[in-house]
Formats: C-alpha cells, sequence, structure tokens
C-alpha cells in the first residue's frame, strides 16, 4: 500500500472558481517528490489538503490507510502527528527561545493539559538538541528565534517538523525566501531526511532547477490540474512550458 | 529511525540545566524577568487594593440587582421627559460644538508647537524642553484643568474649551511632530541644498506630504474630545448632553431619560469610531498609541 | 499628470479647510463660544492661577489625608486595569481573527467591548452611584468596565498582527485550541498587551479623578471638596500630589516597556 494517495480531489474556496480539478497522484514511502507550477495554481491548496489544514471538497486523500477526510477531530489531531509542515516564512513563535519552538512539534503527543503546563520530558529535550545539532544550529538554542537568519529560522522549523517522529513531511516552498546558498543547505537537509531517515518529503518549489536536482519525481501542476507527473529526468523544456504556460518566460528574467 | 532519536549521545556542549538537573528550555533573561515581576505586581497591587477600598455604604447583592433593574429600565424603556427631542438635539450639538472647538484650536496651536518638538525641524534643547512641558500638562486630568479654569476665566463655554485644549495640544503635539520626523530626509535635504529656507521647507516640503495624516490625527482627536466633552458637561457643569445626563441621573433619578441620553451618546460615539477605524487602517495601519 | 495630481490635492486641501472653518463656526456659535473673549480671559485667567493656586504651609498639613486619598485613586486603577485586563484577555482571543472559536462569540465579544467603550465612563459613573452608592467599589466598577472596552479592542489588535503564521504553523502539528494559545498566541503578544495595560493605568488615573468627582470617591472627591469650599491652596496642593503620581507612574512603565518591547 502506498503512503498516501489521492483520488479526484476537488476543491473551491468560493462557489465561482475550482482551485484543484479531479486530482490524482500516489505517494510512496521513501520519495522525494518535488510539485511545481505557477502562482496561484494551488500547489498550497494541494499541500493543505494533505494533513486538512483546509477541507476537502471532492475526492479523497487517503494517508497510511486512513481517509483524510473523514476523520473526526481527535484522530484529525493523531494525524497531524504523523505528518510535519515547513513553511515559506518559516511560521516559528519570533519572542520564544529556539529550543521552545523545536518543541513546540511535540504538542501533538501531549494532553491539553500536558501541553498548557509546558511539560516536555528530558528526552524529548535531548532529542530536540540532537535535532539542533544535526542541523548545524545547536548554538542558538537559547537564542530568540527572531535573531536568526531565514536559513536558520527554516532549520528550526525543519526541526520542528522532525521532532513530530512523521512519516511524510510537506514543504510549501521551503526556500521562496532565502538567498541561493541558504536555499541549498535547506534542500541538501531536506534531501538527507528522506536519503538518511526514510521519510517521505513533497515539495512545493517556484525553481524548476531546483526541483530537477533534488527530486525523484516532479508533479506538475497548472490551473488546478496535474499536467506532468514522472521522473525528474522525463522533465523537458517542452513540459515546463506546457505547465507554466506563457508564464515562463518573466520566470527566467526574474 | 533510530537516528531520530539520538542513539549515539552527542557531546551535548550547548544544553544549560537547572540546578536539579533539568534541561533549561528558557533562555532566562531579561525580559522574562521583567515581564513576570510586572505581572506579579499587578497581581499583588490588584488584591491590595480590596483592602484599602472604603466599603461606606455598600450593600452589594442589594446593589447588583438594583444595578441589573436600572440598567434594564434605562436600556429597554428610554424615553424623553424634562426635554423636547429638539432640546436633545440642540445639547448634543453643544456637545459636539466643544468638541469641535476645543479640537480645531487645539490643533492650530499644537501645529506650530510640534514644529518645534520634531526633532528634523528644531534644534535638540528646543525639542525637548516642549516635550517635557507636554508631559506635564498631560498629567493634569482634564477635567481639573476645566475646574480650575471654571474659576479662573468665569463659568461657560470658554473656560469649558481652554481646559480641553491642553490635553488636546499635548496629544496632537506628539502625534503632528512624529509625522513630521517621517518625513523623508531626502526631500529636505534636497530643498536645503536649492538654498530653500525653514519657512520654504515647511510650506512646500513638510505640511504637503503630511498633510492628510495631520487631519486624521485631528479627527482621531476629535473622537476623544467629545468623549470629554460629554465628561466635563458631568463633572464641571460645561453643559451640553452630558449636563444633562448629570442632571436626569442625580438630580430627577430618571432612569428612562438617562437611558435615552446614553442611546444618544452611544449612536455618535460609535459613527465617530467607525470614521476613525477607516482612518486609521488607511493611514496608520500599525495603530499607533496615544 | 503631476500637475493634475498636485492641482487636485490643493483643491481638496481648501475644501476640508473651508469645511472645517464652517463647522468650527457652527460650533462657536451653538455654544456661545466667544474666541477674543477666551482670549482676552487668558491673561487674566493665568495671573488668577499664579496668583491664587499656591501650596501654603498650613495646607501641607493636609498631605497624609490627601495621601491617603491619592492612595485608593491609584489602588482603584490598578485594580480595575488588572481585573479588566483578565476578562479582555477572554474577550479578545474570542474577538480575534486568529484564535476565534467561531463566528458569533467573536461578534459578541466586539459588540461587549464596543458597548462598553462607547457608553463613557461619566455615564457609568452615574448609573453605578444610584445603587451602588458613595464608596470605592463604584468608581472601581464605573473604570473597569470602560477600561474593559477599550483593552478588549487592544488586546484584538495585538493577537491579530503578533501570531498569524504560527498558529498555523502549530494546527499543522496538531496542537489542541488550548496548547497553540497557552505557548504561541499569549508567548508573543504579551509584551504588546503589558503595554496597553500600563498605558491604561495611567489613563485611569486621571479618569479615576473625573469618576472620583462624580460618584464621591477618592482624590476627586478631595479636590471637589476643596473646589467648593474655596479653598484653592489645597485645590494646589491636591493637582500637585496627582501631577506627580501620574509623572511617577509614567516613568516607571516607560522603564518596564523600554524593557519588554
Ligand atoms: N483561504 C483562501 N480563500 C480563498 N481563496 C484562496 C484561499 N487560499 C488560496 N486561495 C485561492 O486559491 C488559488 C490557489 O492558491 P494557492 O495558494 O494554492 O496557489 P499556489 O500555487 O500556492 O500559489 P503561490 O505559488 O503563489 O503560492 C488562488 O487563486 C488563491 O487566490
Ligand atoms: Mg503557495
Amino acid at each position: 500500500m502506498s503512503l498516501l494517495q489521492v483520488e479526484g480531489l476537488g476543491k473551491s474556496y468560493n462557489l465561482e472558481t475550482k482551485v484543484l480539478k479531479d486530482v490524482n497522484f500516489t505517494v510512496e514511502t521513501g520519495e522525494f517528490v518535488s510539485v511545481i507550477g505557477p502562482s496561484g495554481a494551488g500547489k498550497s491548496t494541494l499541500l493543505r489538503c494533505i494533513n486538512r489544514m483546509v477541507e476537502i471538497n471532492e475526492g479523497k486523500v487517503i494517508f497510511n490507510n486512513l481517509d483524510v477526510g473523514s476523520l473526526k477531530k481527535k484522530d484529525l489531531r493523531k494525524l497531524r502527528t504523523d505528518i510535519g509542515m515547513v513553511f515559506q516564512h518559516y511560521n516559528l513563535v519570533p519572542r520564544l527561545t529556539v529550543i521552545e519552538n523545536v518543541l513546540h512539534g511535540r504538542f501533538g503527543y501531549k494532553t491539553t493539559l500536558q501541553g498548557v503546563l509546558g511539560r516536555f520530558s528530558e528526552e524529548e529535550k535531548e532529542q530536540a538538541f540532537f535535532l539542533l545539532q544535526k542541523l548545524g544550529i545547536e548554538e542558538h538554542a537559547y537564542k530568540r528565534c527572531d535573531q536568526l537568519s531565514g536559513g536558520q529560522q527554516q532549520r528550526v522549523g525543519i526541526c520542528r517538523a522532525l521532532i513530530q517522529d512523521p512519516k511524510l513531511i510537506l514543504c510549501d516552498e521551503p526556500i521562496a525566501s532565502l538567498d541561493p546558498n541558504s536555499s541549498k543547505v535547506i534542500m541538501d537537509h531536506l534531501k538527507s531526511i528522506t536519503n538518511d531517515l526514510g521519510i517521505t518529503c513533497l515539495v512545493n518549489l517556484h525553481q524548476v532547477e531546483v526541483a530537477q536536482d533534488y527530486s525523484d519525481r516532479i508533479i506538475g501542476l497548472r490551473k488546478g490540474e496535474i499536467v506532468f507527473d514522472g521522473k525528474s529526468a522525463l522533465l523537458r523544456e517542452e513540459q515546463i512550458n506546457h505547465i507554466y504556460g506563457t508564464e515562463r518566460r518573466e520566470l527566467i528574467t526574474v | 529511525m533510530e537516528m531520530l532519536r539520538g542513539g549515539a549521545q552527542p557531546k551535548q556542549t550547548y544544553i544549560k540545566r537547572t540546578r536539579t538537573g533539568r534541561i533549561n528550555i528558557k533562555a532566562g533573561n531579561k525580559v522574562e524577568l521583567v515581564t513576570k515581576w510586572t505581572i506579579a505586581m499587578l497581581a499583588v497591587l490588584t488584591i491590595m487594593a480590596f483592602f484599602f477600598f472604603d466599603y461606606t455604604g455598600l450593600q452589594l447583592e442589594r446593589a447588583i440587582t438594583e444595578t441589573a433593574y436600572n440598567l434594564k429600565t434605562m436600556f429597554l424603556e428610554p424615553t424623553l421627559s424634562h426635554f423636547s427631542w429638539g432640546e436633545a438635539f440642540h445639547q448634543i450639538g453643544i456637545t459636539v460644538g466643544l468638541g469641535v472647538l476645543a479640537t480645531v484650536i487645539g490643533a492650530i496651536i499644537a501645529l506650530f508647537l510640534a514644529f518645534l518638538a520634531a526633532e528634523n525641524l528644531s534644534k535638540p534643547w528646543i525639542s525637548k524642553s516642549v516635550r517635557v512641558v507636554v508631559a506635564f500638562i498631560r498629567a493634569v486630568p482634564t477635567v481639573l484643568w476645566v475646574l480650575i479654569f471654571a474659576i479662573a476665566a468665569g463659568l461657560g463655554s470658554e473656560a469649558a474649551v481652554l481646559g480641553m485644549l491642553f490635553h488636546s495640544i499635548a496629544y496632537l503635539v506628539k502625534a503632528f511632530s512624529e509625522s513630521f520626523e517621517e518625513v523623508d530626509r531626502g526631500i529636505l535635504e534636497a530643498m536645503r541644498a536649492t538654498g530653500s529656507n525653514w519657512w520654504h521647507m515647511v510650506t512646500h516640503g513638510v505640511l504637503p506630504s503630511t498633510f492628510t495624516y495631520l487631519l486624521s490625527w485631528t479627527f482621531l482627536r476629535f473622537e476623544i474630545n467629545f468623549g470629554v466633552a460629554v465628561a466635563m458637561g458631568a463633572a464641571a457643569g460645561a453643559g451640553g448632553i452630558g449636563f444633562e445626563l448629570f442632571m436626569a441621573s442625580g438630580f430627577y433619578f430618571d432612569l428612562r431619560e438617562v437611558g435615552f441620553i446614553t442611546y444618544a451618546i452611544l449612536i455618535i460615539a460609535i459613527i465617530l469610531e467607525i470614521v476613525s477605524t477607516q482612518l486609521k487602517n488607511r493611514y496608520f495601519p500599525a495603530a499607533a498609541k496615544n | 499628470m503631476n500637475e493634475k495630481a498636485m492641482r487636485k490635492s490643493r483643491w481638496i486641501t481648501t475644501v476640508s479647510l473651508i469645511i472645517i472653518i464652517g463647522i468650527t463656526y457652527l460650533s462657536a456659535v451653538i455654544t456661545e463660544f466667544n474666541f477674543i473673549d477666551s482670549v482676552a480671559t487668558l491673561p487674566k485667567a493665568l495671573s488668577w492661577i499664579f496668583a491664587n493656586l499656591w501650596i501654603t504651609q498650613e495646607t501641607w498639613e493636609r498631605l497624609p489625608a490627601i495621601l491617603g486619598k491619592l492612595n485608593e485613586t491609584i489602588f482603584m486603577s490598578i485594580a480595575a486595569t488588572t481585573l479588566a485586563a483578565i476578562i479582555s484577555l477572554f474577550l479578545g482571543l474570542m474577538g480575534s481573527k486568529t484564535t476565534k472559536v467561531n463566528n458569533v462569540f467573536s461578534v459578541l465579544a466586539r459588540l461587549i467591548a464596543s458597548f462598553s467603550r462607547n457608553i463613557p465612563v461619566v455615564a457609568w459613573s452615574l448609573i453605578l452611584l444610584i445603587s451602588f452608592g458613595q464608596n470605592s467599589l463604584t468608581g472601581f466598577l464605573a473604570l473597569f468596565v470602560g477600561t474593559l472596552g477599550f483593552l478588549t479592542r487592544a488586546f484584538i489588535e495585538s493577537i491579530d498582527e503578533a501570531s498569524q503564521s504560527a498558529v498555523e504553523a502549530l494546527q499543522a502539528t496538531g496542537a489542541t485550541y488550548a496548547h497553540i494559545v497557552n505557548k504561541a498566541v499569549i508567548p508573543q503578544s504579551l509584551p504588546q498587551m503589558l503595554s496597553w495595560i500600563l498605558f491604561m493605568i495611567e489613563t485611569n488615573i486621571r479618569s479615576a479623578t473625573l469618576v472620583g468627582i462624580l460618584t464621591g470617591t477618592g482624590i476627586g472627591y478631595t479636590f471637589d471638596l476643596y473646589y467648593k469650599s474655596l479653598n484653592y491652596n489645597a485645590v494646589a496642593l491636591v493637582t500637585f500630589t496627582i501631577v506627580i503620581a501620574v509623572i511617577i507612574i509614567e516613568l516607571i512603565s516607560n522603564r518596564i516597556r523600554k524593557v519588554i518591547l
């Protein structure tokens, strides 16, 4: 059984436009998959349907043999602990320390009372430090997050996702706000998460070249529909033009 | 999965521990400390307050049921009995008028003082002294200014307006001078480079680029001054709807009329609030404080 | 284009000035305000103030009594602000876009806030005075109600701007509402909220004077007594103590603000 199956997924925020139309694909455990497509194609929406940050209108998302769309509140929480999420703007709590932000990834496993009292076990804290060390930012553990650079903050975001002990990590444009060097560091870390830890990654990207360099497979989205789904090597100029339409030209010049 | 757990203990040089050996997750800096202390102090002072209060003649249970009943009468059966609708409008007009006068005159005076207070248009010592004077003026409650002027200048709308002027000026000087300070330094430099004098810079550089902000701030102050004018009517005999409110509740004990007047004030206040919220969202997205 | 825009802006300026002048004139008529008169009385008023508002030797003897009342007023403001802040925190969480539980509560919270904020504190004082009588609790409650509305609006703004993105991230980890509020929203917006609370304490001390005059409590009552008995030296002393108190509290708040913001 595949880790993730998306069947006939449809989504609209309002009555006029359908943001996603009949989207079908599967992702196997240990795959590194990129989703590319022009702005407004529905990439973020697609990712958010998988952990049901937005409600699913049509079709099914099956993760780990669970029908995501029909889960009750409690089971949904449990599902979300299995899916980490990394954001373009890192989405950390700026005033809290790095280590606190990493530990926020454990809330899914806590009862309300444990979480509110702020009880984290020593084991969890050690694990947080271990992850920070692995991503090379252990020395900043007690700094406030708003004192870190963008690349460092994104690594905190990745640590927060990893400490959830997830089966899948969803990344919504993780490098869109970073310079080329930090982008490379982040992408290398994500890649090693899949290679070394066997955690599946589904990454939204704006840069086609990066997607080609790092992913096993690329999904091309255009106006809410999948127009390409295959090995990175198979993605040619022709398909790229098809995905981006005329917008591709502007993209290169930027 | 083993790697995630940190099976092989890493060398944990950066970990800080508490005395009991637990791992710290707080930074433990001054900010946290001051925050904690402030909250603790406020809590202690609040509890102490209830020991300092003077409870003369208080019958809590009766007071609460009575207030509930009074509020019901007020808000569900508002009526006018001691004066007519026309008179009501006239009194509201007086209150609004007091607010307008204090705001407009205040804005004109504040405009000149703000030039002196703005650091980019004035000398440091002048700007400092204006700010100190303004801070002192703000420390005296408006009602005291009005009452003091009422004896010093004789009762009447003049005393009310003069008294209300002080806080209006203080507020607007701060707001205006901050607007001036935000004027692009480049503009001023360019003008200075062409040989413009101070007056040219102000009339052609500073005022045109800040005019809408000044107007919005003035309106925001008008919203405050309407409330102040109501209060001055009630507490300092400045007339207007506030005085009628005071008479209805303290003299005639007519709750229905209190209700009517309260509604009238509420409606105007809400209209003013809606307009000023629109202005704020349009011109000051980061809602500026006082 | 530029020429046109400039002419338009000049036109807007002229029209708004004319409207303002018109409204001001109407206001002067309806309030029977005489501009010349008030300018003329100003020197007289100031000389009266300098001649009469002196703190004399014997008024200092009244200082302990005055300080007692001032004490009551300060405590009243702090207690009203702090307790209102606690309720406002709940209303703020309900009313904010990021943390609202549902739309009904959100609208309700905003309505309560608007109602309590826009009914002036004088009206609350007078209403409460009728049944609570002339004691500290009346003043306390009047300040409490007005503060509630103001702080709720301020807190909604603080919460809205502080933590939208972090809330999304925590939802994605499977955190509950209580986790999110306690560990992301409150830590992030607390300094801003504290700053508003401090601001409100300063404001409330000044309002407490007004409320005191109306409800016969605290320093306002003392002022009113001396004022009505024409004891202007004592009036000066009362004013002086209030000024000192407000300035001290403002200095302390500014210190705290500088560290936490
Ligand atoms: N919460 C929302 N409410 C209403 N419409 C939305 C919402 N979120 C997204 N949309 C709309 O859905 C469409 C797809 O948005 P989405 O964010 O999924 O695109 P995207 O591919 O991620 O774009 P980008 O590359 O700019 O991030 C857009 O037209 C957007 O306006
Ligand atoms: Mg997106």
